[in-house]
C-alpha cells in the first residue's frame, strides 16, 4: 500500500530481518548435517520457502537433489536425507516407511526432520511406535512469519482454521505465541494489545506467560509497532464470505494469490508462457490498483497506457545526445512499466471474462440483499438455482454460509432442501462437509441452539461450577449465534441510501463492496482504536461473545 | 442510450451502488481494450533491443521461475523417471553447477541469536525421558541462565512441568502416577492453552489409564476431550474413537465416523457393500435417506457403466460412436449420472435402470433440477425437437403451450452456450417474461425481431428509430422497424 505522501500513517518496520533469519537459521540447521545430502519438502512449505530462498542458496549448502515429499517411495543415492515438514503425523509415517525400507534392505544413511515452525509430542511419538526413533534427528526451524509485503506478514498456516475452529485443538497457539515474542523482540515492545475472540485472548495470555522469563532486552526501545490487535476469525465470517470486487480480491478469486505471487497464464500474457509474478508493492502498476474497486481499474490503466504512449513517443525528434539520455535513464523504467501494464491489462481482461461468464452480477446482487436483509426468499432460490446447475461448488457453499451467518441459520425446510440438492448435484460424501460447516457455526439450521443447551446443561451437572463455566464457554462457541443483524445495525455497517455511492472517492470502506458493507473487523478495529479500548462498546462485545481485553504497554495481565 | 440502459441506470439509481456492471458491451471494456491495443503496439519497439529480464523471472516452460525451489523439484522428478544413464548425467550436471557456485558466506549471520532451543539435537523422546528417572540434560542449552538447570530431579510441580513443556522442553511425567495427580497435570495443561501440550499429557493418560476411567474424566474436561478425538482421528485409530463416541453417546458422529471410511474404498464393488452396511447406522432420518441414495445411486451407476462398456466396445450403437464416453459414471454425482442418461439414454422406457425417468423417480428428483438437466444434455447434442418438447404442454382443448419451472431467461443462456440456431433461440427470448430481461437478451444476442417486436409493444418510439442503426441496411428487420414506425394506429407513448 502506499504509504508515502500519508502523513498520518508512519513507515512499516523492516520486516525483511523476518525473512533474512529464518534464512540464516535454515542454513544453519542444513549445515548440521554436514556434507551431500537430499531434500524432501512438504508441498505446503514450497511457496513460503520460495519467497526466502533459491536453490542456488541451498546447494551451497550441499543440497544434492530435492524431492516433494509424497506417498510415493523415494529413490535415492544419497547417503544423507533431509526432510523439511510440518509436524504432521501422516509425513512422519511417510518417513518412517523410508527408514524402515532402508533398514530391511541393509541401507545406512543418515535422517535429519526439520519440522516448520515447530515439533509436536505427538510426531516424536509416532516416530518411537514406528521404531525409527533414534535413527532420524530432529529439529525445529523457528520460521513463524513471512512478510509476504511492505506490509503485510502472514503465518502460512491454514491447517490453524480447521484445527482450532473444527476440531478444538489447541496446538497452534503456542505458535502463535511465538510468532508474538519474535515480533517484540526485533521491532520493540507493543504499545498497546487489544482483542477479541477466545483463541486471541488465550494465544494473548499464553504469550505474556513465555515473555515473562525471557529476558528484557526489550524494554526501554523505541517501539516499533504501536498496537497489536488480535482478532478471531470467527468474529467476522460475512466479510470473508462475501465477493470481492477490488482488483486484488478478484485477482485472487481468478488466479489464486499463493504467498503473495500469482501465476498469469498464457490468456494473459498473450504469449505462450505462463510467468509467476510478485504481487506487492514494488509493482508500481499493481500497487496503485491493487485497492482500486474494479470499475476504477480501466480508466486508471488507459490512463496509464496513454503516458507511457506520449513518453514513448518523446523520441522522436531527439537528437543523438537527449536519445542516448532517454535510453541510459528512462528507457528501463518505461519497459518495465510496459510490462506490468499489459500484464495487468491482461488480467483485467480475463477476469472479465471469467466474470460475464457466471452471472457475477446477479450474484452480487444476491449477496447485497443477504447483508441488508430483504428479499431472503429471492436469494434463496438464487443459490438453489445455482446449486441446481453444478456451478461452482464452493460458490455455492459460500452463499448458503452468507445466508447462515445473516440469518442466524436456515429455517429447517430451506436447509433440508438446499442440503438435499447440493449432495445431488455435487455428490453424496458431501454429506461429512454439511456436518462440519455445522459444527463450525458456518451453516446452521435455525432450531440447533436448542438441542445444544440440553446437552449443555446435562454435562453443567456434572462438573463443578468452576469447571462448568468453562464447558459453557466451549459450547457457546460451538453454538454461538452470529448475530450479524444486531451487530450490523448497532455499528451501522450497511451504509444509508443517498444517491449514488462514489466509488472513485469513497467516504468509508464500504467501497470494497461496491458501497453494500463495511467488513465489520475493520469497523471494529477502527472504533475500538478511536475510543481506545471497548468503552461504549459493550452491547456489540456481548454480541460477539464476549472474550475482549485491552492492554496498554502490553505488561500487565487483560482486563 | 437504449431503454435497457436506461432503467438499468435507474436501478442503480435507486440503490446505493453504481452502475458498473460485468457486462463485456460496457464502455469500460472498450476502453480496456483500446488500452491494449496501445500497450502492445508500443511492444515493438520495446522487444527489439530487450534482453534485460531484470525484474521478471526467468520463467520455465511449466511456468516456475527457473531456480525456485518448487521449479527444481519437478526437475528432480522428471529427472528421477527417466532412465539410470539419465540420472547419471543429470547427477554430474548437478554437482558441475553446484560447483559453479561462488560460495557465500552470509556476514551478517543472524543465527546466533536463536534461541539455544533450536540446536537441540533431540535425542529424547517423550516416552525415553518419562521411563527415564534419573534424567538429565544432554543439550545444555546456550542462552538459559544457570539457574535454570540447578534442578533435574522429578520435583516439577504439575504447573512447573506445563511450563517446561510449553517451551518445547523434555520433562518427566511418569511421576504423576495417582489419578488425583494425573488430573491435576491434565487440567494445568488445558490453563496453559498449548494444545501441543494437552495432547502429549494425553497420550500419557492414554497409555497409564484405563479407557472407562479416561472417557468418563475426558467427558468433564471438554477441552481436552477434543484434543484426544483430533489426536485419534488423525493417528486412525479408529476403532477406540468409536468407542470413545459410544460411551458419550455421539451416536451421529459414530454414524459420520464409520462412514467417512467409504472414501478410502477405492474397488466399487467393496465400496457399494460397505455403504450398504452404513445404511444402519444411527444416523437422523434425514442422513439416512441421503445415505440410502448414495447406495442406491452406486448400486445403479455400476449397472449402467456395466452395459454402456459392453455397448461402446461392441460398437454397435450410434451414440456411443458418435460420442466416446471421456470417462467412467462410477461415483459421479446424481445429476451428472442424470446428465449421462440424458445424453445416451433419452429415450429409453421407465422400465431401464439408466433411463431419465426412472432416475428422476427413483431419486425423488425435483422438477427444475430434472429439467435443467436434461436441457443441457439435449442442447449439446443439438436435439431441438427434445427441447422443444422439455416445454410444451397441452391443455384438454389440445392447445400447446410453453412452460418451463425455471425462468426462461435461464434456457435462454444454456440454449446459447450450445450454439442454439437464431430460429430456436429467438424463440425462447420471446418467451422470457419480464420485459427488462427479455430486452437484455434479445439485444444481446441480436434477436433483431423479440427487440423490435418489444419497442413497438412499448410503444418506445425513440428506442425502435435508435435501433434502426442496430440492424443491416435493407434488411428484412429494417423494413420491419420502418413499418412499424410508419403505422399510424400505433400510439407512440413518445
Amino acid at each position: 500500500m502506499a504509504f508515502a505522501g500519508r502523513r498520518d500513517v508512519p513507515e512499516p518496520p523492516d520486516f525483511g530481518i523476518l525473512k533474512r533469519l529464518a534464512r540464516d537459521q535454515l542454513i544453519y540447521l542444513l549445515e548440521q548435517l554436514p556434507g551431500k545430502k537430499d531434500l524432501f519438502i512438504e508441498a505446503d512449505l514450497m511457496s513460503p520457502l520460495d519467497r526466502i530462498a533459491n536453490v542456488s542458496i541451498l546447494k551451497q549448502h550441499e543440497v544434492d537433489k530435492l524431492y516433494k515429499v509424497e506417498s510415493r517411495p523415494a529413490i535415492s543415492a544419497s547417503d544423507q536425507f533431509c526432510f523439511l515438514v510440518r509436524p504432521r503425523i501422516k509425513t512422519m509415517r511417510y518417513i518412517a516407511d523410508i527408514v524402515n525400507a532402508d533398514k530391511m534392505s541393509g541401507r545406512s544413511r543418515k535422517y535429519k526432520i526439520i519440522f516448520s515452525p515447530q515439533k509436536f509430542y505427538a510426531c516424536e511419538m509416532v516416530l518411537e511406535e514406528e521404531g525409527v526413533f533414534g535413527d532420524v534427528t530432529c529439529d525445529e526451524w523457528s520460521f513463524y512469519l513471512l512478510p509476504l509485503d511492505e506490509d503485510i506478514i502472514s503465518m502460512e498456516l491454514p491447517e490453524f482454521f480447521r484445527d482450532y475452529f473444527l476440531e478444538g485443538d489447541h496446538r497452534w497457539i503456542n505458535s502463535i505465541a511465538r510468532a508474538l515474542q519474535l515480533l517484540n523482540s526485533l521491532y520493540g515492545p507493543f504499545g498497546k494489545a487489544y482483542g477479541i475472540g477466545r483463541c486471541a485472548k488465550m494465544s494473548y495470555e499464553l504469550w505474556r506467560d513465555l515473555e515473562e522469563e525471557s529476558e528484557a532486552d526489550g524494554q526501554g526501545r523505541k517501539p516499533e509497532i504501536g498496537n497489536v490487535f488480535f482478532m478471531d476469525r470467527d468474529t467476522d465470517y460475512v466479510t470473508a464470505l462475501c465477493s470481492q470486487v477490488v482488483y486484488e480480491g478478484l485477482v485472487d478469486d481468478t488466479f489464486r494469490i499463493k504467498c503473495g505471487s500469482v501465476d498469469f497464464g498464457p490468456d494473459v500474457t498473450s504469449s505462450d508462457k505462463s510467468i509467476k509474478v510478485l504481487l506487492n508493492a514494488q509493482d508500481k502498476v499493481f500497487s496503485q490498483i491493487r485497492n482500486e474497486h474494479f470499475s476504477s481499474v480501466f480508466g486508471f490503466l488507459s490512463q496509464k497506457s496513454r503516458n507511457l504512449q506520449a513518453q514513448y513517443d518523446r523520441r522522436r525528434g531527439m537528437d543523438i545526445k537527449q536519445m542516448k539520455n532517454f535510453v541510459s535513464q528512462e528507457l528501463k523504467g518505461l519497459k518495465q512499466e510496459h510490462r506490468l501494464l499489459s500484464l495487468h491489462i491482461g488480467a483485467c481482461e480475463s477476469i472479465m471474462k471469467k466474470k460475464t461468464k457466471q452471472d457475477f452480477q446477479e450474484m452480487i446482487k444476491a449477496e447485497h440483499s443477504l447483508l441488508e436483509g430483504f428479499d431472503i426468499r429471492e436469494s434463496t432460490s438464487f443459490i438453489e438455482e445455482h446449486i441446481d446447475r453444478q456451478v461452482s461448488p464452493i460458490e455455492s457453499l459460500r452463499l448458503m454460509c452468507l445466508l447462515s451467518i445473516t440469518e442466524n441459520g436456515l429455517i429447517p425446510k430451506d436447509y433440508r432442501s438446499l442440503k438435499t440438492q447440493y449432495l445431488q448435484s455435487y455428490g453424496p460424501e458431501h454429506l461429512l462437509t454439511f456436518h462440519n460447516l455445522k459444527r463450525v457455526g458456518l451453516l446452521t439450521e435455525q432450531s440447533a441452539g436448542e438441542t445444544l443447551t440440553a446437552v449443555e446443561s446435562k454435562v453443567s451437572k456434572l462438573v463443578t461450577d468452576r469447571a462448568a463455566g468453562k464447558i459453557t464457554d466451549a459450547f457457546n462457541s460451538l453454538a454461538r449465534k452470529s448475530n450479524f443483524r444486531a451487530i450490523s445495525k448497532k455499528l451501522g455497517l450497511i451504509p444509508r441510501v443517498d444517491g449514488e455511492y462514489d466509488l472513485k472517492m469513497p467516504r468509508d470502506m464500504a467501497y470494497v463492496f461496491s458501497g453494500a458493507y463495511i467488513p465489520l473487523s475493520c469497523k471494529i478495529i477502527e472504533q475500538v482504536l478511536e475510543r481506545r479500548g471497548w468503552l461504549g462498546l459493550e452491547e456489540v462485545v456481548r454480541l460477539l461473545n464476549g472474550n475482549e481485553f485491552s492492554v496498554s504497554g502490553s505488561t500487565s495481565a487483560p482486563g | 442510450m437504449s431503454r435497457a440502459r436506461a432503467d438499468e441506470e435507474e436501478y442503480w439509481h435507486s440503490s446505493k451502488f453504481r452502475a458498473f456492471t460485468f457486462d463485456d458491451e460496457d464502455d469500460e471494456l472498450s476502453q480496456l481494450k483500446e488500452s491494449k491495443r496501445a500497450v502492445n503496439s508500443l511492444r515493438d519497439f520495446v522487444d527489439n533491443d530487450d534482453d534485460d529480464d531484470d525484474d521478471l523471472e526467468r520463467v520455465s516452460w511449466s511456468g516456475e521461475p527457473v531456480g525456485s525451489i518448487s521449479w527444481s523439484i519437478k526437475e528432480t522428478a522428471s529427472s528421477s523417471t527417466s532412465s539410470l544413464e539419465g540420472r547419471d548425467s543429470s547427477l554430474r550436471k548437478g554437482s558441475s553447477s553446484y560447483a559453479a557456485f561462488p560460495r557465500q558466506v552470509s556476514s551478517y549471520s543472524l543465527s546466533s541469536l536463536f534461541k539455544g532451543r533450536n540446536k537441540l539435537p533431540s535425542f529424547q523422546s517423550l516416552s525415553d525421558a518419562l521411563s527415564d528417572t534419573g534424567f538429565k540434560n544432554y543439550n545444555p542449552e546456550l542462552r538459559r541462565p544457570k539457574a535454570e538447570y540447578k534442578d533435574y530431579s522429578n520435583d516439577w510441580s504439575p504447573k512447573d512441568t506445563v511450563r517446561r513443556m510449553q517451551r518445547g522442553k523434555v520433562c518427566s511425567l511418569e511421576r504423576f502416577r495417582s489419578l488425583q495427580d494425573k488430573l491435576v497435570l491434565l487440567d494445568e495443561a488445558v490453563a496453559g492453552h498449548d494444545g501441543n501440550v494437552i495432547t502429549a499429557v494425553l497420550i500419557f493418560l492414554k497409555r497409564t489409564l484405563r479407557r472407562e476411567i479416561l472417557f468418563r474424566e475426558l467427558e468433564v474436561r471438554q477441552v481436552a476431550l477434543c484434543h484426544l478425538i483430533h489426536f485419534l482421528k488423525e493417528t486412525g485409530e479408529q476403532k477406540l474413537l468409536l468407542d470413545l463416541l459410544r460411551f458419550l453417546d455421539r451416536t451421529e458422529e459414530v454414524a459420520l465416523s464409520q462412514y467417512r471410511e467409504h472414501l478410502n474404498i477405492q474397488d466399487v464393488e467393496k465400496r457399494r457393500e460397505f455403504l450398504k452396511g452404513c445404511i444402519g447406522l444411527p444416523f437422523s432420518s434425514e442422513d439416512t435417506s441421503h445415505i440410502q441414495d448414495h447406495y442406491t445411486l452406486l448400486e445403479r451407476q455400476i449397472i449402467i457403466e456395466a452395459n454402456d462398456r459392453h455397448l461402446e466396445t461392441a460398437g454397435q450403437s450410434e451414440i456411443f460412436r458418435k460420442y466416446p464416453r471421456k470417462a467412467s459414471i462410477l461415483n459421479m454425482p446424481l445429476v451428472t449420472t442424470l446428465f449421462y442418461s440424458c445424453f445416451y439414454h433419452y429415450t429409453e422406457a421407465e422400465g431401464t435402470f439408466s433411463s431419465p425417468t426412472n432416475l428422476k423417480k427413483t431419486f425423488k428428483i425435483p422438477d427444475k433440477q430434472y429439467v435443467l438437466t436434461a436441457l443441457a444434455a439435449r442442447a449439446k447434442l443439438r436435439a431441438w425437437d427434445d427441447v422443444d418438447a422439455l416445454f410444451t404442454t397441452k391443455n384438454w382443448l389440445g392447445y400447446t403451450k410453453k412452460k418451463a419451472p425455471i425462468g426462461f431467461h435461464r434456457v435462454v443462456e444454456i440454449l446459447q452456450r450450445n450454439n442454439a440456431p437464431m430460429q430456436v433461440l429467438q424463440e425462447y427470448v420471446r418467451l422470457v417474461e419480464d420485459v427488462e430481461t427479455r430486452l437484455n437478451l434479445a439485444t444481446k444476442y441480436k434477436c433483431h425481431d423479440v427487440v423490435i417486436e418489444t419497442y413497438r409493444d412499448l410503444k418506445d418510439r425513440i428506442q425502435l428509430t435508435a435501433y434502426k442503426c442496430k440492424v443491416e441496411r435493407g434488411s428484412a428487420e429494417e423494413d420491419k422497424i420502418n413499418s412499424i414506425l410508419n403505422n399510424m394506429q400505433i400510439r407512440w407513448k413518445n
